[in-house]
């Protein structure tokens, strides 16, 4: 017994004096990743996003690009209200309610529209989240860690455009297991989840799902750069962006 | 001390079995919670906070109210105060375990909690609102529990821990100001989106705290020695009165700046809660019930006569605490989620089992409340300090209970 209790003490005081020298980087994550960059991966300073409803503006014209995304990400098809969306339809009154007027063009006000996360410059999700569980990119995009996140959902209340969703029970109890994406994770519940602006494929060169399946009704590139095909059209034609008033400078512009 | 709490009536261990019960049977639903996840809640993707949230809020006033107690005593010596003190502290101390464990409660992966404190994230409110809830609980159990002690041994009060005091007064106004900064600084949520939400969780708290400490303190009388002294409950009852007149004042500035200033961001959630909206009326009943019953228990708070008589007391301070509750406990949330970004209406309301698992809660906090107050008031009464006297008087109060005798 006292053999025992000195044995450990010693053992105990070799492992806290090996702590005590032990080089910071093997204990803790951060310094150099062993993960390279793909040399073919997409940058750009300041991704956005702008969608032409004059082009796209059905629930048909929608219904492929909602599919790709949610195929993609593995989102499951929940019914009732606690659903999980990644993109999404609305009709104008609920995309810009405050930029309504009573005599709106009919064609502009039987339009549906495209709703996603924004991407805000200035993210209030960010700036509540109590772990940095949700968090802004260098390159603009507001990002996700589900492993972070303790399912406190103050990220929801924050949002003005009501873009985030929590998996309130058992996510992947809705998903086909037999077609999912292996390259994208599934979620497990009590996380709080929303679009990425597929930051996945980004990395790999490709351009958001919703974006390659829209044909060319979605323009997606650096805000940041003035020849880029978005700064482009933001020149061209007039756009609007949802909730100005709330300040968030969204990331996503829609072509009216 | 804590071995004072392990001896008494068959009625005092009935009433503890009783709360243990309660727990279990809400622990066994909150452990169905944590297996098939939130979705046994009321709760959806519109209205992502509940009941316990609103319960937080509703107790985090309970903790700061204690300070209307210890701030009179302390700032301005107010002598008739001074056995009151020790139950307003241990309130605040359940108060504040509650609080907590309605944030346990809530949070979809409780296992994850200590990510908060692992990764401390300065810009969360939500970060700040646990700070100053730990060290406010902290603040109360070190100060109750040390001047409890020293009473008993018949010593006085330790000097070092005066700053102590001094600053859990200050304290206290922060950890319900913070709470309103959960709710206050979020874009696109237009009823909370005002600078006074603050002041009216303060001024809330303060008519609503007091309230519910004197009922309990009422309960207390019936099954102790202990009596309140006279003097002590007006002070208290008066600033219950001034602090729900100035809660009225501010829901009336709210409806000023809404309705005159005819912005529609503003109007919306008022007018979704006090009379419908989209054909959504399911809020307007427990508005309007909240509107009659603070019109009702002002008017029997305030006239004197009224509210010295002990009979009525009792039932305008229910009412108070109903009112309270529906305004900021429920209305407040709900009407800050509805209407919802899209400008449409999801209405929510609280699953039985939602409603057990805050049962539980509670049940925890009557425990602690239960054994502070058993143990604070054996010591008084080992001391003799605030002990009923046969007339109705506490020794506290200056009364001649012979006098009173012989005319009888």
């Amino acid at each position: 017994m006292k053999n025992n209790r000195r044995t450990f003490i010693k053992i105990a005081g070799l492992a806290a004096a090996g702590l005590a020298v032990a080089p910071k980087a093997t204990l803790a994550s951060g310094g150099h990743s062993p993960v390279k960059v793909n040399k073919d991966s997409a940058h750009a300073k300041r991704w956005a996003m702008v969608i032409d409803t004059t082009k796209i503006n059905t629930d048909e014209d929608f219904a492929p690009l909602i599919k790709a995304c949610h195929s993609i990400h593995n989102v499951p098809d929940i019914p009732g209200n606690q659903n999980v969306k990644w993109i999404w339809t609305a009709p104008y009154e609920q995309a810009f309610p405050e930029q309504l007027n009573p005599h709106l063009d009919d064609t502009v006000k039987e339009r549906r529209y495209a709703l996603l996360c924004n991407h805000c410059d200035e993210p209030p999700c960010v700036r509540v989240c109590p772990t940095k569980a949700t968090f802004k990119r260098p390159d603009g995009i507001v990002a996700m860690d589900y492993h972070r996140c303790i399912g406190c959902r103050y990220c929801m209340a924050g949002c003005p455009y009501g873009s985030r969703s929590f998996n309130w029970g058992e996510p992947r109890e809705h998903l086909d297991l037999e077609a999912l994406n292996p390259e994208f994770p599934t979620r497990m519940r009590g996380v709080v989840e929303k679009c990425n602006f597929c930051v996945e494929r980004l990395a790999v060169g490709k351009m958001p799902a919703c974006v390659d399946a829209s044909n060319g009704a979605i323009v997606f590139g650096d805000l940041n750069d003035p020849d880029s095909s978005v700064r482009q059209v933001l020149r061209e034609r007039f756009t609007i962006r949802r909730k100005p008033t709330a300040g968030t400078e969204p990331s996503v512009y829609y072509i009216i | 001390m804590l071995e004072r709490a392990l001896k008494g009536s068959p009625r005092y261990y009935g009433w503890i079995a009783f709360l243990l019960v309660v727990i279990g049977l809400g622990a066994a639903v909150w452990i169905n919670q944590l297996m098939v996840g939130m979705k046994i809640t009321g709760l959806s993707r519109d209205v992502s906070w509940g009941f316990y949230i609103s319960q937080l809020t509703y107790l985090v006033g309970l903790a700061a109210s204690g300070v209307m107690i210890v701030l009179p005593h302390y700032f301005h010596n107010y002598e008739k105060n001074k056995n009151m003190v020790i139950f307003g502290e241990f309130m605040a101390i359940a108060a504040c375990v509650m609080c907590m464990l309605f944030v346990a409660v809530d949070v979809g992966q409780p296992s994850r909690m200590l990510n908060v404190v692992l990764h401390p994230t300065p810009n969360s409110i939500l970060f700040w609102d646990m700070t100053v809830l730990c060290g406010y609980l902290f603040l109360n159990l070190l100060i109750g529990w040390t001047c409890l002690s020293r009473d008993r041994a018949h010593m006085k009060h330790p000097g070092w821990l005066k700053p102590f005091i001094y600053i859990s007064i200050i304290w206290a106004f922060s950890i319900h100001t913070v709470t309103a900064f959960l709710y206050q600084g979020l874009p696109g949520r237009h009823y909370w989106l005002t600078a006074i939400l603050a002041a009216r969780f303060l001024a809330s708290a303060f008519c609503s705290g007091p309230a519910i400490l004197l009922l309990v303190m009422k309960a207390t009388e019936k099954f102790t020695n202990f009596q309140m002294p006279k003097d002590a409950v007006k002070t208290l009852v008066k600033i219950i009165i001034y602090a729900m007149c100035v809660n009225m004042f501010f829901l009336a500035l709210e409806f000023f700046t809404a309705f005159y200033s005819n912005m529609p961001g503003h109007m919306h959630s008022i007018v979704y809660l006090f009379a419908g909206e989209h054909g959504h009326t399911e809020m307007v009943p427990f508005m309007w019930a909240f509107l009659i019953l603070a019109t009702v228990c002002l008017i029997l708070l305030i006239p004197p006569r009224w509210r010295e008589n002990q009979k009525i007391l009792p039932w305008a301070l229910a009412m108070l605490i109903v009112a309270t509750w529906l305004d900021k406990g429920l209305g407040l949330l709900i009407g800050g989620f509805n209407p919802n970004p899209f400008g449409t209406i999801t209405p929510y309301w609280p699953t039985g089992k939602e409603l057990m698992v805050s049962m539980m809660v509670y049940a925890i906090g009557a425990l602690i409340v239960t054994v502070l107050f058993k143990i604070a008031t054996d010591v008084k009464e080992e001391l003799n300090e605030a002990q009923a006297l046969p007339c109705g008087c506490s020794t506290d109060d200056e009364c001649d209970c012979t006098a009173e005798k012989a005319e009888a």
